[in-house]
Formats: structure tokens, C-alpha cells, sequence
């Protein structure tokens, strides 16, 4: 057929391996924080660097790391606030990605856009204000303060009106003839139905939650009230010797692992959730 | 669309007595002012009207949403709009004028920090762009080898920032780090990665880049899984060559995605500081300070809240300039999809 067929798959093996070369590279911090989370304290400092692993497994670095940290005090805390921030989101998204996606109503197309502001008018840019606004409400230093700024989700409510629509009508419609009420339709008809989008919305709002830093950074002040990521910071900048790479190696491993492993079990529904969701 | 229960009686308001005191209040008091008022009719005053009955539910529904983005995203806009024109504020009196905005544009680091900025968004976008559409391009066939190294690349997304930069924080130690460990075979000496001037912003854009282009990645793999395999077998027995088919077939189509996931990532440009907070602290010398981590600088270490404002309401300026885009962009996914 092709005349070039034989070059063709030489080519191809080439660029085979330059990917696979490039996404080994891509690995390399993660298999060195693997490595040297795992590598016994008796190990000299100087191999500290070293990708290979040293034969013996010690897991010194990640009983030091829990100690030297609050970890359980930190994932209660992170748990808290991402399972707050969800909670309220899936009632505040399915309430109005319902109302977009079916009711009319005068100015709707208007108050969408309105919404849809949210999209770039993102927490982060917005810490100054937000700040001011939580101290003046008393929830400084509080979880649900830095959980209140996320309680509505415009990427949420856009998510969930997509869902809605693509339910065909029919099925609210014969649950209206029947006579049920538009929050039974809701929870018993509409909810279920809507479930992969709200699924995709859940991995998408605990990914962004799980990972935060800056807002809590600056929303919390008491140690007691500290997530991971914040956590995380505190003990790396206080690194000075190559000793303690290993011990942050494997804070960073306790901090990053809940995530990872949830990403490689559900790799697939995690993957089609972020392609489906577009933005964090 | 969702209007075909109002269709009828568009204009009838007929509403019992009793019904419409209860209907209307609730209407207007639940967060939606902007809901047009209930039209009634004095005289057609029968039953309530499957319109006003949707006017009445959506306002219920929209009242919890549109009290948060009141709260945290509409309200704080506004305030930092107002602060930002207070020059000075005596007690209960406040003068308002540029001053701010004055002095923002005239402080050095300011002007180093948006200059930072733009240099951080081109140098991340490009190279991480670039990226993703290539491995999306090789690694879009689903065979077990593939698929592992997809995973391979998308695993730096799902971990903090900050745990990426407390592995690249060692990965950029000078001497015993990865990377200086690993050039001293090759005879290259120490470099102090983060602490040099001019190799501290490459050194954070190499670890955005090696954060983000997994996230991207995704979004091509999507994008070419749309395009039917047709066109690209057609364009294969014209006898156009891997460039022409990318070129003439391909990028075309790939149009939607790319525009969207550009916009993404300029989102990610101006909202992405934790690497900076924890590594460099926005220097060497400013060389590593953007927006937002200037704005943070600000607010929380100098106490400017007049001057953050203002850097606020800039960033909100750009984000709203990115924002048409962005919309639009949204709007063509959209139609892509379906």
C-alpha cells in the first residue's frame, strides 16, 4: 500500500519512546518522594537525592512526619471543610441548575450570565474583600468561614442545568400526572436521574477543596483549625537538613496519597468527570 | 428550552385573594428582586397560573445560590470598586480620588509583579499547551501501555500545589537536590535554582508547567476522541502526511477545545499562587512576584488595604476582559458537545 509504510513504523517507534521518555520524566518527583519517604533514618544523607532505592524499607520518615505534625487533626479538618463545601453546593447547584434548566421565569437568561460571573470572578481574586466580609460575620479562624464563599457554585449550577436538560421531560411530566409535588419530583424523579452529573461535580469540588491553600492560609489563624495544605507548608519551610527531606517526603506523600489513591481506583470516572466538567 | 408550561394563559394573572397574599411577598422577598413583579389582574382573579407558579418555585430555588454569590462574589467586587477610590478615610469621612490607583501604578512592584505576570502566562501556557497537545496526539489510542503513561502525566493534577512545591522546593535544592544530584555526573556544578534572579520564574514555570499539562492534556484527549475518524482516514487517502492531516484536519477541528482550554489556563495564571507563597516568597528581588501574590504582599504584610483594592479591582478588570472571551468560548463547547 504505502510505500513509506516500513519508515513510517520505525517513526512511530521513535516517537513511542520520546513519550514514554517524557512521561517517565514526569513521574521522576513522584517516585523520588516515594523513595526517600521509604528510606530507613540510618541512611546517610548524601544519597538523600538518589532514585534508587536503598534495599531496606523504613517507614521511620512517616512516623516521624505524623508526629511532628497534627495529620489527624488536619484531615478531620480538611474532611470537614470539603464535605461542608459539597454538602451545601449539592443543594444550592441542584436547586438552581433546576431552576435554569426547566422553569421559566422573567429575566432568566439575564440572571444565568449573572451567575456565570462567578466563573471568573474566582475566590482566590476576591481574598481582600471576602476576608473583611467573614471577620465582620464572626467567622474568622472558623471552618465554615472558609467554607461560606464556596456555598454557591456558578461552574455547579451551570453543570447541573446541562444535566437537567439532557433528562427527557416525559419522566417529570408522568410523575406530575400522578401527582406528585415539585419537591418529591425533585428528590424522587430529578435526583436520581441527575446522578453522574452530580457525581462529576462531587470529584470536581473535592479535588479543588482538597488542594486549596491560599484562602485557608489567610481565613484561619489558630492551629487547631488547620488543613493539610496549610499544614504542609509550615513543616516544609521549616526544612534545613538533608535529614529531613525524607520526613517531607513523607508528609508530602500523607498530604498528597487520600487524592492519588482515589484518582487510580476511579481513574476512569475521574477522567471523564474533570472532561465533562471543564473547569475546576 | 423550558418554557412550554407558560405558554398558557402568558398573561393571565389570575390569582385567589388569600393565594396571592402569600404568593407575591414570597416572590419578591426571596433574594430575586429581580424577578419582574407579578402581574395580576384585578378581575381575573381564578387560580393561581402555572407562570407565576414558576415565577414563585424558581425564586425559592435561586434564593440560596443568589444569597452566596450576593455575599461573597457581587458584594466584595462592589467594596473593593468603592476602596479602591478612598484615598484617605477620617473616622466617618471619606475622600475618594486616583490616589490609589496613583500610587499603584507608580509603585515599582507593582509594575514588576504585572510584568511578572505576563512573562509567568506565556511561558506557562505555551510550553504546557504545547505539551498536552502533543501527548494527547501519541497517547490518544487506548492500549494498556498508553493509558499508563496518560496516567503518569495526569497524576501531578490531582496533588496540592503546595505538595508539588514542597517535592520541587528539594528537586530545585542547590547541590544535593534531584536535579543538581543528577548534573553533577555530568560535570555541571551547583545552581541555586530558586534563589538565582534569572533562573528563579523559569524554575517556577517549569514546575507549572510539569503541574498543568496532564489537567490540559485531558481536555485534547476529549477533543480528539470528537472528531470522526472518517475525515481522518479521508484526508489519509488524499495523501496528506501526519503534518497535513494535523494541520488541515485536525487543529481545525480541535478549534472549541483549544479556545477553551486557553481560557483555563489563563484562568489558572492570574488565580495560581500557593507554589509561590511557599517557595520563593515572590522573590529574589520581585523577580518571582505576580498579581495575586502582590495583592496578598499588600493586604497582609504591609497592611495597604487601599493599594490591595486597587491591585484587586485591576486584576478584576483583566478577568473581566479574559471573562467575553471566556464565555464565548464556553458557548462553542457547548455547541461542540452535542
Amino acid at each position: 500500500m504505502n510505500p513509506r509504510h516500513g519508515h513510517g513504523r520505525e517513526l512511530r517507534l521513535l516517537a513511542m519512546l520520546a513519550l514514554a521518555a517524557a512521561a517517565l520524566m514526569w513521574a521522576m518527583p513522584f517516585a523520588w518522594m516515594l523513595v526517600a519517604s521509604l528510606r530507613p533514618e540510618s541512611a546517610s544523607a548524601s544519597d538523600i537525592a538518589s532514585l534508587i532505592p536503598s534495599g531496606t524499607v523504613g517507614l521511620g520518615n512517616f512516623t516521624e512526619a505524623w508526629s511532628e505534625g497534627t495529620f489527624p487533626l488536619w484531615y478531620f479538618n480538611t474532611f470537614l471543610m470539603c464535605g461542608g463545601i459539597l454538602a451545601m453546593q449539592c443543594i444550592t447547584v441542584t436547586a438552581a441548575g433546576y431552576a435554569f434548566a426547566r422553569l421559566s421565569f422573567p429575566g432568566r437568561s439575564v440572571l444565568f450570565y449573572l451567575f456565570l460571573l462567578q466563573l471568573m470572578l474566582v475566590p482566590p481574586i476576591l481574598i481582600v474583600p471576602n476576608l473583611t466580609t467573614i471577620v465582620s460575620l464572626g467567622l474568622y479562624d472558623r471552618l465554615p468561614g472558609v467554607m461560606a464563599p464556596y456555598f454557591a457554585s456558578a461552574f455547579g449550577t451551570f453543570l447541573m442545568r446541562q444535566t437537567f436538560r439532557s433528562i427527557p421531560r416525559d419522566y417529570e411530566d408522568a410523575a406530575m400526572l400522578d401527582g406528585a409535588s415539585l419537591s418529591q419530583l425533585i428528590w424522587h424523579v430529578l435526583l436520581p436521574l441527575a446522578r453522574p452529573g452530580l457525581a462529576a461535580f462531587a470529584i470536581v469540588s473535592v479535588s479543588y477543596h482538597w488542594n486549596e491553600f491560599l484562602w485557608p492560609l489567610i481565613a484561619l489563624s489558630s492551629p487547631a483549625n488547620q488543613v493539610l495544605t496549610v499544614g504542609l507548608a509550615s513543616f516544609t519551610t521549616g526544612a534545613e537538613s538533608a535529614s529531613e527531606w525524607g520526613v517531607i517526603a513523607a508528609g508530602t506523600l500523607l498530604v498528597a496519597a487520600p487524592l492519588i489513591l482515589v484518582f487510580v481506583v476511579f481513574q476512569r470516572r475521574i477522567v471523564s468527570s474533570f472532561v465533562f466538567t471543564g473547569i475546576k | 428550552m423550558g418554557g412550554s408550561s407558560s405558554n398558557t394563559n402568558r398573561r393571565g394573572g389570575a390569582i385567589t385573594g388569600d393565594r396571592l397574599d402569600q404568593a407575591a411577598p414570597l416572590a419578591r422577598n426571596g433574594a430575586l428582586a429581580l424577578t419582574a413583579p407579578v402581574r395580576i389582574g384585578a378581575g381575573r382573579r381564578r387560580a393561581r397560573t402555572a407562570r407565576q407558579r414558576s415565577i414563585l418555585a424558581a425564586s425559592l430555588l435561586l434564593a440560596p445560590s443568589a444569597l452566596f454569590l450576593a455575599t461573597f462574589t457581587y458584594w466584595p467586587v462592589l467594596q473593593v470598586l468603592v476602596r479602591s477610590f478612598i484615598d484617605h478615610q477620617y473616622g466617618e469621612v471619606a475622600r475618594f480620588g486616583f490616589g490609589n490607583y496613583a500610587r499603584l501604578f507608580a509603585d515599582p512592584h507593582f509594575r514588576q509583579a504585572a510584568w511578572n505576570n505576563i512573562v509567568y502566562g506565556v511561558g506557562t501556557i505555551v510550553p504546557s499547551l504545547a505539551f498536552a497537545l502533543l501527548f494527547a496526539l501519541g497517547l490518544r489510542d487506548n492500549r494498556r501501555f498508553t493509558a499508563f503513561l496518560r496516567t503518569l502525566l495526569v497524576l501531578p493534577m490531582m496533588i496540592p500545589l503546595v505538595a508539588a512545591s514542597a517535592l520541587f522546593i528539594f528537586i530545585f535544592l542547590p547541590g544535593e537536590g534531584l536535579i543538581d544530584h543528577y548534573l553533577a555526573f555530568l560535570g555541571a556544578g551547583q545552581t541555586n535554582w530558586l534563589g538565582n534572579p534569572s533562573l528563579a520564574m523559569p524554575s517556577i514555570i517549569a514546575l507549572t508547567v510539569w503541574k498543568n499539562t496532564g489537567y490540559y492534556m485531558l481536555f485534547f484527549l476529549a477533543g480528539l476522541a470528537g472528531i470522526p475518524d472518517q475525515l481522518v482516514e479521508a484526508a489519509m487517502l488524499e495523501g496528506a502526511g501526519p503534518v497535513q492531516r494535523f494541520r488541515h484536519v485536525i487543529l481545525p477541528l480541535l478549534g472549541p477545545t483549544l479556545a477553551f482550554v486557553l481560557v483555563i489556563a489563563l484562568l489558572n495564571v492570574l488565580t495560581q499562587v500557593d507554589h509561590i507563597v511557599v517557595m520563593t516568597d515572590g522573590g529574589p528581588s520581585d523577580q518571582t512576584n505576580v498579581l495575586l501574590f502582590y495583592i496578598y504582599q499588600q493586604a497582609h504584610q504591609n497592611n495597604d488595604m487601599g493599594l490591595a483594592a486597587a491591585a484587586t479591582a485591576v486584576s478584576v478588570a483583566v478577568l473581566f476582559i479574559l471573562s467575553a472571551g471566556s464565555l464565548r468560548a464556553l458557548e462553542r463547547g457547548i455547541h461542540y458537545e452535542s
